[in-house]
């Protein structure tokens, strides 16, 4: 335990960068709960008090509108670029005469439709990211901190050993 | 090749290897011993970088000079697995890259266990993510053999089974003793290298056609033979009947739909500290991979142009060394010094590319060895518990103690441990079979690691990311049903026996006509998992989806 303490002053900035930047508002760094408390509860079963956050969380009206834009986007254009890009993986084998029609100079339609894949990944990426910045980034990251602290309080109210080794932690620090 | 060329290769050669052992030094010089810092890097890349090493990972050898050669000799027909290489990273980006991020730590497995019974869910992953690097490893160890012999101008076995060995001891090294930060950094500067080549190159055949693309897509037309029809599909895949048309789409489909099943792609993620850092190191990569291969299409119609397809073909039967002739070219003729220079520059990063590839992939076999099956295995009773993404309930205090206590951890060092041993375990193995492999064709490798990618890694991945009612019979059933029929139907193929370059020539037990087979195992893997979880006793765990779908979508309790 001194080793690791000796090792974050040396480097403080590992837990913020590690964990988001941003997550320093949620999880102060330095809170070494777990190493005085017990060993974590095993997966089955569950810890109910944290698992509880989860499905209230995947209910509120803030998560259904972040995953219905995110669906809302990224499936129907996920269908619609590897049709488009099957059909024009279907059409380059099976007919090749219609790919070799000359549409201005050299370029034939084979050329146009290779090149437009390139042009339609390049701007379905710049759209993509643009959605994500501007309709969903936001959202989810306050309902990330918002999850977090429901998950730490249900646990502090839940069990006694979560909460001492709170005090504990509060204690140590 | 003049000896002054060959002279000037291996000194590059050395410099190259020089360069990453130095990486690999200072890399490993720091932090030891964390399995946070050995498989992915502390996570303190910027996308910047990881968008580098990405497309590091992703752009091997085998693009640089196989596409080019390809294009070169075949003209259209090898643009084509140039876009199916691009469009592949739409999926990444759109359903996986973000997600991936958000839900796991070190693996693919990880995702999926968040909702699922690990024990079986992790064996079956860990399994198919070993088999689909170690293809990827033997195809890449084979060609890079081949390859190296060829640039330095060297035949014979001697020189082969050598590069091999050597190859395969390096990419070791670097794993053992750098883990994720200097795989990360080779990655780097490789892609700086491969870009720089390709960039520069480029530039030298466009100035040679006063920058008029018509005019270097006619010459390379002309002086290919076929005329227009080189500018059009048909010349590699248009004849033979339905089969070689059949097996071409299906190519296609394992290229688009296996680079997100790709384990050494998927570790990568997890060496940015957010999702969206992931998702802007994809765009990084999209837009690096996209310029490259739109180069590649320059580089191959300028070795058609300027060296012509005869020339390629006497060098190399498969186009190998278009570029380094074309180089050649550029720089002045084969005798001149530039010539010799540009060539041996390219052969450099040739090699460092190959250096680079083969390092990312042995560590994510690594962490899959060692993640994923060692812990079910050797410890059942920790892997569901201690210091796992799924086993520790990811709700900050106690993350924030597991993730201190693997740097302290014993278990956790003992789990780095087991990865380097399996590092070592899996570049043996590579060695192994590669050099058991060395005078056969495998360019179809690579297709078969994406194909098994694919069947077997992205159904489970998607399904566990997307349906509600995914069950870890589902998950187990998907992984399998698209392991087994892609392995067996390759077994029964014309490259395993039955055709002049078969594994087996003299034999003829091949009875499925399609040298991928990912036309048939990638639907098998969907229709696995949605039977699979259709029979299942249970129903899906309601809770636990929401826990996976809350984590993948928001990041709350990402590590």
């Amino acid at each position: 335990m001194r080793a690791f303490w000796g090792m974050r002053i040396d480097d403080p900035w590992y837990d913020v960068l590690a964990t988001g930047g941003a997550e320093v508002h949620g999880t102060p760094p330095g809170t070494p709960l777990q190493q005085a408390g017990p060993p974590p509860p095993r997966r089955e079963p569950a810890p109910p008090a944290a698992y509880g956050v989860y499905p209230t969380v995947q209910r509120s009206a803030a998560f259904q509108q972040v995953r219905r834009r995110y669906r809302r986007f990224a499936l129907p254009v996920s269908a619609a670029f590897l049709l488009w890009y099957l059909g024009y993986v279907v059409l380059a084998v099976c007919a090749p005469g219609l790919m070799a029609r000359s549409v201005a100079g050299v370029l034939n339609v084979g050329m146009v439709a290779g090149l437009a894949q390139f042009a339609t990944t390049f701007l379905l990426t710049w759209l993509y990211t643009r959605h994500a910045r501007l309709r969903r980034d936001r959202l989810a990251l306050e309902l990330r901190w918002e999850t977090q602290d429901m998950a730490r309080s249900a646990v502090a109210a839940a069990g006694p050993g979560g909460a001492a080794s709170g005090t504990a932690g509060e204690a140590a620090r | 090749m003049s000896g002054h060329h060959q002279t000037l290769t291996l000194l590059l050669f050395s410099a190259v290897v020089a360069a990453t052992l130095a990486i690999t030094s200072w890399a490993g010089s720091r932090r030891r011993g964390s399995a946070e810092e050995f498989y992915a890097g502390s996570r303190l890349f910027t996308p910047l970088e990881n968008g580098f090493a990405l497309a590091g990972d992703y752009m091997s050898a085998a693009s640089f000079l196989g596409i080019a050669g390809l294009i070169a000799l075949y003209g259209y027909d090898g643009m084509l697995y140039s876009v199916g290489f691009l469009v592949a990273w739409l999926l990444v980006l759109l359903l996986v890259a973000e997600l991936v991020r958000n839900c796991g730590r070190y693996t693919l497995a990880d995702v999926v266990a968040v909702r699922m019974r690990e024990r079986p869910v992790r064996i079956a992953l860990g399994c198919s993510s070993v088999v689909v690097s170690v293809l990827y490893l033997v195809a890449q160890m084979v060609g890079a053999g081949s390859l190296v012999a060829l640039l330095l101008g060297s035949h014979g076995a001697a020189a082969h089974t050598w590069t091999v060995l050597g190859v395969g001891a390096l990419m070791v090294f670097y794993v053992i003793c750098g883990g994720m930060r200097a795989t990360t950094w080779i990655q780097i500067v490789k892609a700086v290298l491969l870009m720089g080549g390709a960039l520069t190159l480029s530039i030298l055949v466009l100035l040679r056609f006063g920058g008029d693309l018509a005019q270097l897509l006619t010459s390379a037309a002309g002086r290919s033979g076929h005329g227009a029809d080189f500018l059009a599909p048909g010349l590699r895949y248009g004849g033979a009947g339905w089969a070689s048309r059949l097996d071409f789409v299906s190519l296609g489909l394992a290229l688009v739909l296996g680079t997100a099943g790709l384990p050494h792609i998927l570790a990568r993620f997890y060496t940015v500290p957010t999702a969206r850092a992931a998702r802007r190191s994809v765009v990084w990569a999209i837009g690096l991979i996209g310029s490259f291969y739109l180069m590649t299409i320059v580089l191959g119609t300028g070795a058609a142009a300027l060296v012509g397809p005869d020339a390629v073909r006497r060098s190399s039967p498969a186009g190998n060394t278009a570029v380094p002739l074309l180089s050649a070219e550029l720089g002045g003729g084969a005798d001149s010094t530039g010539g010799a220079a540009l060539t041996a520059l390219v052969a450099a990063v040739a090699f460092a590319t190959i250096l680079a590839v083969v390092a990312g992939i042995t560590l994510a076999a690594s962490a899959a060895a060692a993640h994923d099956l060692y812990a079910s295995f050797a410890r059942p009773g920790t892997a569901a518990g201690r210091g796992d993404p799924a086993g520790s309930p990811p709700f900050p205090r106690q993350r924030g103690g597991g993730r201190k206590r693997q740097r302290g951890d014993g278990n956790r060092t003992d789990e780095v441990s087991v990865a380097r041993v399996a590092a070592v375990a899996v570049g043996a193995v590579a060695i192994g079979l590669s050099l058991l492999a060395q005078e056969l064709n495998v360019a179809f490798l690579v297709g078969l690691a994406f194909a098994v990618a694919a069947s077997a890694n992205l159904p489970v991945l998607l399904y566990a990311l997307f349906w509600r009612r995914f069950t870890t019979r589902g998950a187990v059933w998907s992984v399998y049903g698209g392991l087994l029929p892609a392995v067996v139907l390759v077994v029964f193929s014309p490259v395993v026996s039955g055709s002049p370059q078969a594994l087996f020539p003299g034999r003829d037990f091949a009875c499925f006509p399609l040298e991928n087979p990912g036309l048939v195992s990638i639907p098998l893997g969907f229709l696995a998992g949605w039977l699979g979880t259709l029979l299942s006793r249970g129903d899906a765990d309601p809770a636990r989806y929401a826990e996976s779908e809350v984590r993948s979508l928001t990041g709350a309790g990402a590590v």
